[in-house]
């Protein structure tokens, strides 16, 4: 049993080593997935997927660690996936999320998978959100997304969550320069983590004051600034009141919607790609445009036939 | 992406003739603080092009196995300099072979006294690696013997 057809099957009845197997399948993007794409998105349960993001070492991992404690205490089934970057260099990767997680490896209503970004720049892997569709099939609700340590730009998380949570940890001083717009405009709940330390009261307040007239989240609330220990659980059950809160917001129709937007745009970008890739005038296309004999905009129009 | 073929990520529009990483398993098992050598490996094996998830400190042969499962690891490298190296090692062997996953190489390095090797092999470590090895033959080994071939 290796095709990825029997593994969903298996998975969808709780087979943890075909999960396991079918999720490096998507990680690879195996050919042979291609066929059981849609059977893997029918098969999802409308898992919640709740988006982990924020500066390396802000405290994500053992905030994941601490949710999924309170939510297995709760009786939900857990599923979780961690994001690292790949060395563009080497593409190699150290995945270290886990050692903060290693206390619910044993326990079999959380799985948690490790993915390298694998050249990705916005913080997930290409695959992600393939990913995050078998664990749904198998079964975990909700879905915890851990991204890469994210600076400014590294927001995609929030175009495949449905609750994106910014962790932020307060700075010794300064805490203004901790805070990225970027990262902060995405949020729909914010975690003022490391809550024991001295400076983690003011940063929330200074939080809670900046996204009261944050501009760019027209007709949604402004995000709540929720401060977390996740060393020591403090905190964590207000956060899971605010995830649970923001639910119905994420379910809106208007929401769901401008997900889907997001989702079809991004598989509109990969097919046309791989069309013009595979056309016959592909590498003429690109020399004329290297020789600035033709422009990208008409050739790409030419490649994909309009 | 449904992809129909991988594409190499610096020559768009070429097939990504590269194999994929190798996934690599580094756990502690038992409790043994010395994490030097396990670092030095997760970060030497990284420089070496394989996807190394480092699971940390003092870990039960339960959760390696479950934690390899999970991260269905082409690789299990256990590094133990605490002597406890014949309770532990071969129980995540008999843990990996419950579920199933007999086609995992396991290799295991630190302090391990020649006496044990003939043992430990026969319990289905593949190799052992003292100190002084370098990351080189490491990695040279893993990528002969891994049930994906880098
Ligand atoms: C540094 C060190 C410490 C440091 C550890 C720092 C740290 N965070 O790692 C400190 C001071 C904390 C320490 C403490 C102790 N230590 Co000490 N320590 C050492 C020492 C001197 C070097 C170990 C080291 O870091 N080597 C460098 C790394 C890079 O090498 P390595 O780990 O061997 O890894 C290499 C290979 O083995 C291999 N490898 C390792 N793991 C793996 C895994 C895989 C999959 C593969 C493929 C390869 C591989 O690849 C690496 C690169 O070549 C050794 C002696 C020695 N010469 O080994 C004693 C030694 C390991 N310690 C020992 C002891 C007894 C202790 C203590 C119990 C002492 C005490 N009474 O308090 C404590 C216990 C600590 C604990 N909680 O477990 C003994 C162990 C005896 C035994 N097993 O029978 C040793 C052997 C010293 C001795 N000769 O008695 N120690
Ligand atoms: N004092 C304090 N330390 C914390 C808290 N939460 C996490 N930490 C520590 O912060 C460090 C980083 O924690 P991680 O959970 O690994 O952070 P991360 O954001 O996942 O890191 P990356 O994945 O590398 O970006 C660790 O040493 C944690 O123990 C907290 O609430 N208080
Ligand atoms: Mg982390």
């Amino acid at each position: 049993m290796s095709d990825p057809g029997s593994l969903l099957e298996a998975a969808r009845t709780g087979d943890r080593r075909a999960l396991g197997r079918l999720l490096t399948i998507i990680e690879n993007q195996d050919p042979t997935l291609r066929p059981i794409l849609p059977r893997l998105f029918a098969a999802g349960r409308g898992a919640h997927l709740i988006g982990i993001t924020g500066p390396p070492g802000s405290g994500k991992s053992t905030l994941v660690s601490a949710l999924t404690r309170a939510l297995r205490d709760r009786g939900r089934r857990v599923g979780i996936i961690a994001v690292d970057p790949s060395s563009p260099y080497t593409r190699g990767a150290i995945m270290g999320d886990r050692i903060r997680m290693m206390e619910h490896s044993a326990d079999r209503d959380v799985f948690m998978r490790s993915m390298a970004s694998r050249g990705e720049l916005g913080g997930l892997a290409a695959t992600t959100w393939q990913a995050v569709a078998a664990l749904d099939a198998a079964a975990y609700d909700p879905i915890l997304i851990e991204t890469v340590g994210a600076g400014q730009s590294e927001v995609e998380i929030a175009g495949l969550a449905e609750t994106t949570v910014v962790v932020e940890a307060p700075e010794m001083g300064d805490e203004v320069q901790a805070i990225k717009a970027g990262l902060l405009e995405v949020a729909d709940i914010v975690a003022v983590n490391k809550g024991d330390r001295p400076a983690a009261q003011q940063s929330a307040r200074y939080l809670r004051a900046m996204l009261s007239t944050a501009g760019g989240r027209v007709g949604r609330t402004p995000a709540p600034v929720i401060l977390t220990t996740a060393t020591t659980g403090e905190g964590i059950d207000r956060l899971i009141e605010a995830i649970e809160r923001h639910t119905r917001e994420a379910r809106s129709p208007e929401q769901s919607r401008a997900r889907a937007v997001n989702q079809l745009r991004r598989a509109l970008a990969e097919l046309a790609q791989r069309r013009a890739v595979a056309h016959g005038a592909w590498l003429t296309s690109v020399e004329a445009v290297a020789e600035r004999r033709l422009d990208p905009i008409t050739a790409a129009e030419r490649l994909l036939g309009s | 992406m449904p992809a129909d073929e991988r594409q190499d990520p610096e020559q768009p529009g070429q097939p990504d003739e590269r194999p994929t990483p190798i996934r690599v398993l580094i756990a502690k098992p038992g409790l043994d603080g010395h994490d030097r050598g396990a670092k030095v490996l997760a970060r030497g094996l990284r420089d070496e092009g394989f996807e190394v998830i480092y699971t940390g400190l003092r870990q039960t042969p339960e959760m390696i196995a479950d934690a390899a499962e999970q991260e269905d690891v082409d690789v299990v490298g256990l590094s133990i300099l605490s002597g406890a190296h014949m309770a532990l090692l071969p129980r995540v062997v008999e843990l990996l072979r419950a579920k199933g996953m007999d086609d995992v190489l396991v290799a295991a390095g630190g302090i391990i006294p020649d006496a044990d090797l003939a043992a430990l092999r026969e319990a289905g470590i593949a190799e052992i690696f003292g100190p002084g090895t370098s990351i080189g033959q490491i990695a040279r080994y893993f990528r002969e013997r891994a049930r994906r071939p880098g």
